[in-house]
């Protein structure tokens, strides 16, 4: 790889302690389970999977809001651990999916904005203003919406608050946890294009969590599958989506509901079994649901198999010429 | 075909909201029939609006509200509730909404049909054992024990479908049913309405946001905007010839593999969905509408394409109708 990767994680490891009962002992929850990889710097890595299969866990892991049981964050070549807050806040910044919650609503939205600039303790009142200010014009809020309260906004407008307050320090990298899942599709679109427009504008990298196939498709140069804690699949976008190898991407991708009238809905072939973090089977992990599962995979976890296409974890995948 | 379930001309007021402005639309036996818009446009009204479910303080009028030819719009809440959970059933985007925590999947299914039907419980028991064996739950007999919250979210969904049939409904309404799911659960429980739907002869209004599944769905389509039906037609017509600015709008901001490139915007439409007030007049979407003119503020006429594809704009229909004939 030349240059430095905006984003690298090394062996990442994160676990919970859940109890599912008063008197039950606590189980051991395995969110991510042993990630390792890299996103250059100026690239989109999209995240897939399931609900619960790890996606915000990743995230928080990467923005060191959670540290991780094992493993390593490296944030634009630094280590994370033991990175001054503030110096992380200059390099990488979160957008989250509720804008709602993530914004303190007794704050008017210029206040909500300045208060990176604020926490970083050295810069003047005019250069806050005036970076303020420019931030909001950047993600489309007028002057006037500066001073109202989150309240007062729209859920799209909210989202553009968010991402004003995580580009007023410019950072390097963005990490967007679902950051259109709760708005509707005219304004998902809106806010679609201008995080697009932001990228190529500031060449910033982005970490784009999302559960919404088509969105991550239209966002993200590589896209990254995961499944109860782990990466199953990686590869670049077009490739994933035209020639996905794992048995699991395979069903993601063809529960996707184009709105293509006449093609009625596919059998994607999973049953019922659902996935939980606390009980992951032995083997491949994906076996109790694999359709074209064999014998060997309710017995040995699949090796990682790293080739030119990208990443693998399935017994039945070869290695790309 | 013949018209199960008929809506002519409801209005819906609450407090100072018009929740929904005048619409009409008719679910024939058989069919599925999408009511699709985004969030606030009137939706889950109009459906509770036919169960008898309103919030309190709303005020409902209809020009006609016909259940298979009966006019259920004076009804009470008496015959209502005699309706509701027999002949026609309703299944909400949170199961919770519908499931009771404090009591086993068993008794609350068995519950319905001794309420409606005096079945004695064993009779009951097999019924719901048979019918979550139908929505593809595997070991039946241990779910009827269980308590909604030892369930997963796709699991839960499928217990209100189940729940939703015991007695037989020939119509199920179902309000964002797949909303909160992943879409792996999602695919699996439409095919599964899909094939009850194809077994069973039931008519099925389903209420989604989400054009993806109105194109895998629908037999036919009205498209929902700020409490009216901006659009309606058969499904492949709405894809393929879409005639108001706002169906328009709203397809081409759907993100589809393949379709539009990495870093060209997709389509949008400036602005958000408005709350309107009781007493507005003219078109709803003329705020954000780039075809709008003075007259949009007026009498917007419902204009026929031809082909039962109805659109509710100022300009001519630029498809179907007088061209094609
Ligand atoms: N603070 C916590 N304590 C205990 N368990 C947790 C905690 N945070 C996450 N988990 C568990 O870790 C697993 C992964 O959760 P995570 O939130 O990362 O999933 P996700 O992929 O983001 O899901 P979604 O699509 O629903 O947002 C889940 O089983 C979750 O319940
Ligand atoms: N219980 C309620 N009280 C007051 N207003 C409501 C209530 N439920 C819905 N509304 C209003 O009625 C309109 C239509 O809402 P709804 O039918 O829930 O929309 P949809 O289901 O299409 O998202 C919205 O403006 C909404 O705010
Ligand atoms: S290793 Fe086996 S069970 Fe796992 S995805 Fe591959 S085929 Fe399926
Ligand atoms: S009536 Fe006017 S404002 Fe409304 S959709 Fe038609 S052209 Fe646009
Ligand atoms: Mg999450
Ligand atoms: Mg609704």
């Amino acid at each position: 790889m030349s240059g430095t990767a905006a984003i690298e994680v090394r062996g990442l490891k994160r676990e919970f302690r859940v109890r599912q009962g008063l008197f039950a002992p606590p189980k051991r929850v395995i969110a991510v389970d042993d990630v390792s990889f890299a996103v250059p710097a100026g690239s989109v890595l999209g995240v897939v999977g399931e609900s619960g299969c790890g996606k915000s866990t990743l995230a928080r892991l990467i923005l060191g809001l959670l540290p991780p049981t094992a493993g390593d964050v490296l944030v634009d070549g630094q280590r994370l651990s033991g990175m001054d807050r503030r110096a992380r806040a200059r390099l990488i910044q979160p957008v989250f999916q509720d804008p709602f919650a993530s914004l303190n609503p007794k704050r008017r939205v210029r206040d909500i904005v300045a208060m990176p600039l604020i926490a970083q303790g050295n810069i003047a009142g005019a250069d806050v203003d005036r970076r303020v200010a420019e931030a909001l014009e950047r993600v489309g809020l007028s002057k006037d919406q500066g001073v109202r309260f989150p309240a007062q906004l729209s859920g799209g407008q909210r989202q553009r608050v968010a991402i004003a307050r995580a580009l007023v320090l410019r950072p390097r990298i963005v990490v967007c946890d679902e950051p259109t899942s709760a708005l509707d599709v005219s304004v998902q679109a809106q806010i679609l294009n201008l995080l697009a427009e932001l990228r190529r504008d500031l060449g910033l990298t982005y970490l784009f969590i999302s559960h919404n196939l088509a969105v991550v498709e239209h966002i993200a140069s590589e896209v990254a599958v995961m499944y109860l804690g782990r990466i199953v699949e990686r590869a670049e976008s077009e490739t994933l989506f035209a020639t996905p190898r794992h048995p699991y991407t395979k069903a993601l991708l063809a529960s996707v509901l184009t709105p293509e009238p006449g093609l009625g809905v596919p059998d994607v072939g999973l049953g019922d079994a659902m996935p939980d973090p606390a009980n992951i089977p032995p083997g491949c992990r994906f076996h109790p649901r694999c359709p074209v599962a064999v014998a060997k995979c309710s017995v040995a976890a699949p090796p990682t198999l790293r080739d030119a296409v990208g990443l693998a974890e399935c017994h039945l995948v070869e290695r790309a010429a | 075909m013949s018209a199960l379930l008929e809506i002519e001309g409801l209005r819906v007021t609450i407090g100072s909201t018009a929740a929904v402005r005048g619409a009409s639309l008719t679910v024939n036996k058989g069919e599925t029939h999408c009511l699709v818009g985004e969030s606030g446009c009137g939706k889950s009204i109009t459906a509770l609006s036919v169960m008898g479910l309103l919030p309190k303080g709303s005020r409902r009028e209809t020009t006609a509200l016909r259940f298979a030819g009966q006019e259920i719009g004076r009804f009470g809440e008496r015959d209502m509730s005699r309706l509701r959970g027999d002949r026609m059933a309703m299944i909400f985007q949170e199961p919770m909404t519908s499931l009771n925590p404090a009591y086993t999947v068993g008794s609350q299914m068995t519950e319905v049909l001794r309420r409606h039907r005096g079945t004695p419980r064993a009779q009951a028991v097999d019924r719901a054992a048979e019918l979550l064996a139908r929505v593809g739950i595997t070991a039946p007999g241990l779910r009827l024990g269980q308590f909604p919250h030892q369930l997963s979210g796709g699991l839960r969904q499928r217990v209100m479908i189940a729940m939703a049939l015991m007695c037989d409904p020939e119509l199920l309404i179902a309000d964002e049913p797949t909303t909160a799911l992943d879409v792996t659960v999602q695919a699996q429980i439409l095919r599964l309405l899909a094939g009850l739907q194809k077994d069973l002869g039931l008519g099925i209004l389903l209420i989604t946001h989400d054009l993806g599944i109105v194109a895998r769905v629908a037999d036919r389509v009205s498209v929902m905007y700020a409490g009216e039906v901006v659009e309606s037609a058969p499904t492949a017509a709405l894809f393929t010839a879409p005639d108001h600015p706002y169906t328009r709008g709203l397809l081409s901001c759907v993100p589809v593999p393949g379709k539009v490139k990495r870093d060209e915007p997709l389509g949008s439409i400036p602005g958000v969905v408005p709350r309107i007030q009781p007493g507005f007049a003219g078109c709803g979407f003329r705020d954000r509408c780039a075809m709008a003119t003075p007259a949009c503020a007026g009498t917007i006429p419902r204009r026929d394409a031809g082909g039962g594809h109805e659109v509710l704009c100022v300009l001519e229909p630029r498809w179907g109708g007088a061209a094609a004939a």
